[in-house]
């Protein structure tokens, strides 16, 4: 029989037990729906989980650290790679090299110190950070209040939330936290900041003494290090207020103000390394106690990541936690696909029963059918029809009721989400492929529950089946 | 083949000479038996039989006698436990079911007591069944089915569902079907077993224009003597499972002695 007249066939059976067939594929519908929404809400998840860990920057970051950072020392890792002496240091030669590696789209060293900051005569104590243009679109800095920094090297500060709190004399209040960055930015926004910092002076003497020890003596470790640390005072004007996350990646050394990457290189600030690097610094370039790399892709980290291992510095990144995190996501799809496949395991039930009582009630009909001459595998395809049009129907459906389902509880979840004033979350995800998956699985979970009774309805012997009333 | 007169006597002489004398069904030393529990039922035992193309004969016997039996097996519906059955030279104990669907959709056409057409559909799509199973196309299988119906008189019911319709529109109905794909032979259970006498002779004599005008070989399963008598050239007696008497019939070959129903067009 060709596929138009099964078809044809397939629906008018359907629709003379209406009552049976709708309640069968409405049980289909059900089961689809609960795979689609179980799946869906596991997707929308994953989906917001990494689109906010992908936006903090965490994902494509490579830290990188001298393995002479003794900080570390006696880590397993570092057991492997050259002694800590003879390994490089990270100055600015390194950096650009790092730059210049495939999939690296930045590499910035990490200026961060502990200063005070003054604002209308009060000191405060605090961390402060550089950060690159680049930062401008990462996440943090999305919701900023004011603006990023006019150029790279412009004598401007962006404060954190809880130091602009500070700032105004406001203790943020226990629990759930309802101060509006905007309240804040407003009276602090164009105000200037004093920073009070320690510069590190190289002495000229130092530096032509080095020279000259060269040629003699080859022994230039030590004189060579000569600097002399300078109290220096920055203005800085507030140009905007961000409100991060206090508990991110950098949990205490957190900074809570911002300054431009090429303002902050400029002004030379001592850094802790440099004490420890007192004995063996090389020169007067700066070096940096760690390196930010920014990889393009982050599937590409590890290749990063293996190929700065190979230059003799130690690196860090976030890559394997988020193996973690896509691994358990991973589980959480498949125990949300199990837990939805059950309803349409009922489902296939449902299919295989309907169809084995139609084949009692239509026996007769298939007895006649076969007596005029359909074959064996006529009376197979038109059950086998039958079923995948319940099981195509009922996908329609119930990708449809999924799809509600997800939408309503979206809903639902944004407004008690606005009423606890978090901002609203897209949790629930119905990609395409998802329905495409949903449809084709109901169609072949029918067609596989069909075979039994399409087997059994074209083995009926004719003579029999005639006899039947 | 659709040619409007495809179902018209013109072309029936052509089908008849065609395959005349030579025999169109040849049963040999068939037997079936069924086992029922611990005793073994002899249907059919040991029959001998040879039709002629074009031959009208009538399986006449009390119930039980296996008549109904000889004639599923030729049908090709069930087969034989030993013994068997030729129809057009083709051995239907050797055909695969795939080949016996075929055979069955091809060369025979059936009518049955109880008509046996499908409740859910109406008389167009009753008739034009075996022709979705042939794979016909659509268009060529309406004009055929309407051509089908118009024979038997039922053109202006078509798009009636059977319960709508009485026993002999039924029957009517059922001997289109049997009729559109062409066979060459056609099986009739008791074609008036739930008729009442004139609805009976008029089915019987739509079934005699089929030998007469379109040549078709006829095996008919009845009890009743008279009846196979007054249309049949053979009567075949069936008792216990074997052939019993084998008479032929002179007046089962004219028709002129009885009249026409009027709906019984040529």
């Amino acid at each position: 029989m060709k596929l138009p007249d099964l078809t044809e066939l397939a629906l008018r059976n359907l629709r003379e037990s209406l009552l049976r067939n709708s309640l069968t594929t409405i049980g289909i519908s059900v089961g689809v729906a609960s795979l689609v929404a179980m799946l869906s809400l596991g997707i929308g998840l994953q989906q917001l989980t990494s689109r906010r860990l992908m936006k903090s920057g965490l994902f494509d970051t490579v830290v990188v650290t001298s393995r002479r950072d003794l900080r570390n020392f006696g880590r397993e890792e570092e057991r492997s790679g050259p002694a800590p002496a003879e390994s490089r240091i990270l100055d600015e030669p390194t950096r650009q090299e790092i730059e210049r590696l495939p999939n690296v789209s930045e590499a910035y060293p990490d200026i961060r110190f502990i200063t005070e900051l003054r604002y209308e005569d009060k000191p405060h104590l605090t961390m402060v950070a550089a950060l690159p243009t680049s930062a401008k679109s990462s996440d943090a800095f999305e919701t900023v209040q004011g603006q990023f920094f006019s150029s790279d090297v412009a004598p401007e500060a962006i404060l954190q939330k809880a130091f602009a709190e500070e700032l105004l004399g406001k203790t943020p209040k226990p629990g759930i936290d309802e101060t509006k960055v905007a309240e804040l930015a407003a009276p602090l926004m164009g105000k200037e900041l004093t920073m009070r910092y320690a510069q590190r002076e190289t002495s000229k003497s130092a530096s032509s003494a080095e020279a000259a020890d060269k040629t003699t003596s080859g022994d230039h470790s030590v004189s060579s290090a000569a600097y002399s640390v300078v109290s220096r005072e920055q203005k800085l004007k507030i140009v905007g207020v961000a409100d991060l996350d206090p508990e991110s990646m950098r949990g205490p050394t957190r900074a809570r103000v911002f300054l431009p990457l090429g303002l902050a290189e400029s002004l030379h600030v001592m850094q802790p390394t440099d004490l420890r690097e007192i004995s063996r610094a090389a020169s007067d370039q700066p070096v940096y106690s760690s390196i930010s790399v920014r990889v393009k892709n982050p599937s590409q980290v590890q290749k990063v990541e293996d190929a700065i291992k190979k230059m003799g510095f130690n690196t860090f990144s976030i890559l394997d936690a988020s193996r973690s995190i896509q691994q358990f996501f991973k589980v959480l799809d498949v125990f949300l696909g199990i837990f939805g496949s059950l309803a349409l395991a009922v489902a296939f039930i449902g299919i295989v029963n309907t169809l084995v009582m139609a084949i009692l009630e239509r026996r007769r009909e298939i007895g006649i059918m076969k007596a005029i001459g359909a074959s064996d595998g006529d009376i197979r395809k038109l059950f086998f029809a039958e079923a995948g049009a319940m099981g195509l129907l009922g996908g329609i459906v119930g990708v449809a009721l999924g799809w509600a389902i997800g939408q309503v509880i979206n809903v639902g979840t944004n407004i008690y989400l606005k009423s606890q004033s978090f901002p609203a979350e897209h949790f629930w995800s119905v990609p395409w492929w998802l329905v495409a998956f949903a449809l084709a699985f109901s169609f072949f979970v029918s067609l596989a529950a069909g075979l039994y009774p399409a087997r059994r309805a074209a083995r009926l012997d004719p003579v029999q089946a005639l006899r039947y009333e | 083949m659709s040619s409007p007169d495809r179902f018209s006597s013109k072309n029936a002489p052509v089908v008849g000479t065609a395959v005349v004398n030579s025999p169109a069904i040849r049963v040999q030393q068939l037997c079936r038996h069924y086992r029922m529990g611990e005793t073994l039922i002899r249907a059919v035992d040991g029959v001998n039989l040879e039709v002629r193309a074009g031959e009208f004969i009538a399986l006449l016997g009390s119930s039980g006698s296996g008549k109904s039996s000889v004639l599923n097996l030729i049908a090709g519906l069930d087969r034989p436990t030993s013994g068997s059955v030729i129809v057009h030279e083709r051995d239907l104990a050797q055909l695969s079911r795939e080949e016996l669907a075929h055979y069955r959709l091809h060369t025979v056409g059936m009518v049955f007591q109880s008509f046996n057409l499908i409740a859910s559909m109406t008389l167009a799509e009753n008739v034009e069944l075996p022709m979705r199973f042939a794979e016909v196309d659509r268009a060529k299988r309406d004009s055929l089915a309407n051509e089908a119906l118009a024979r038997v008189g039922l053109e202006e019911r078509k798009n009636h569902r059977p319960s709508e319709l009485s026993g002999g529109e039924q029957q009517r109905a059922a001997l289109a079907r049997a009729l559109i794909n062409r066979p060459q032979l056609l099986l009739a259970d008791e074609p008036t077993g739930n008729l009442d006498s004139h609805t009976g002779t008029e089915i019987m004599n739509m079934i005699r224009d089929f030998n007469q005008q379109l040549g078709m070989t006829i095996v008919m399963v009845t009890h009743e003597r008279a009846l196979a008598e007054r249309y049949a050239q053979r009567l075949i007696f069936l008792a216990d499972g074997k052939l019993v008497g084998d008479e032929s019939n002179s007046a089962g070959a004219t028709e002129k002695d009885y009249p026409r129903a009027e709906t019984d067009r040529p």
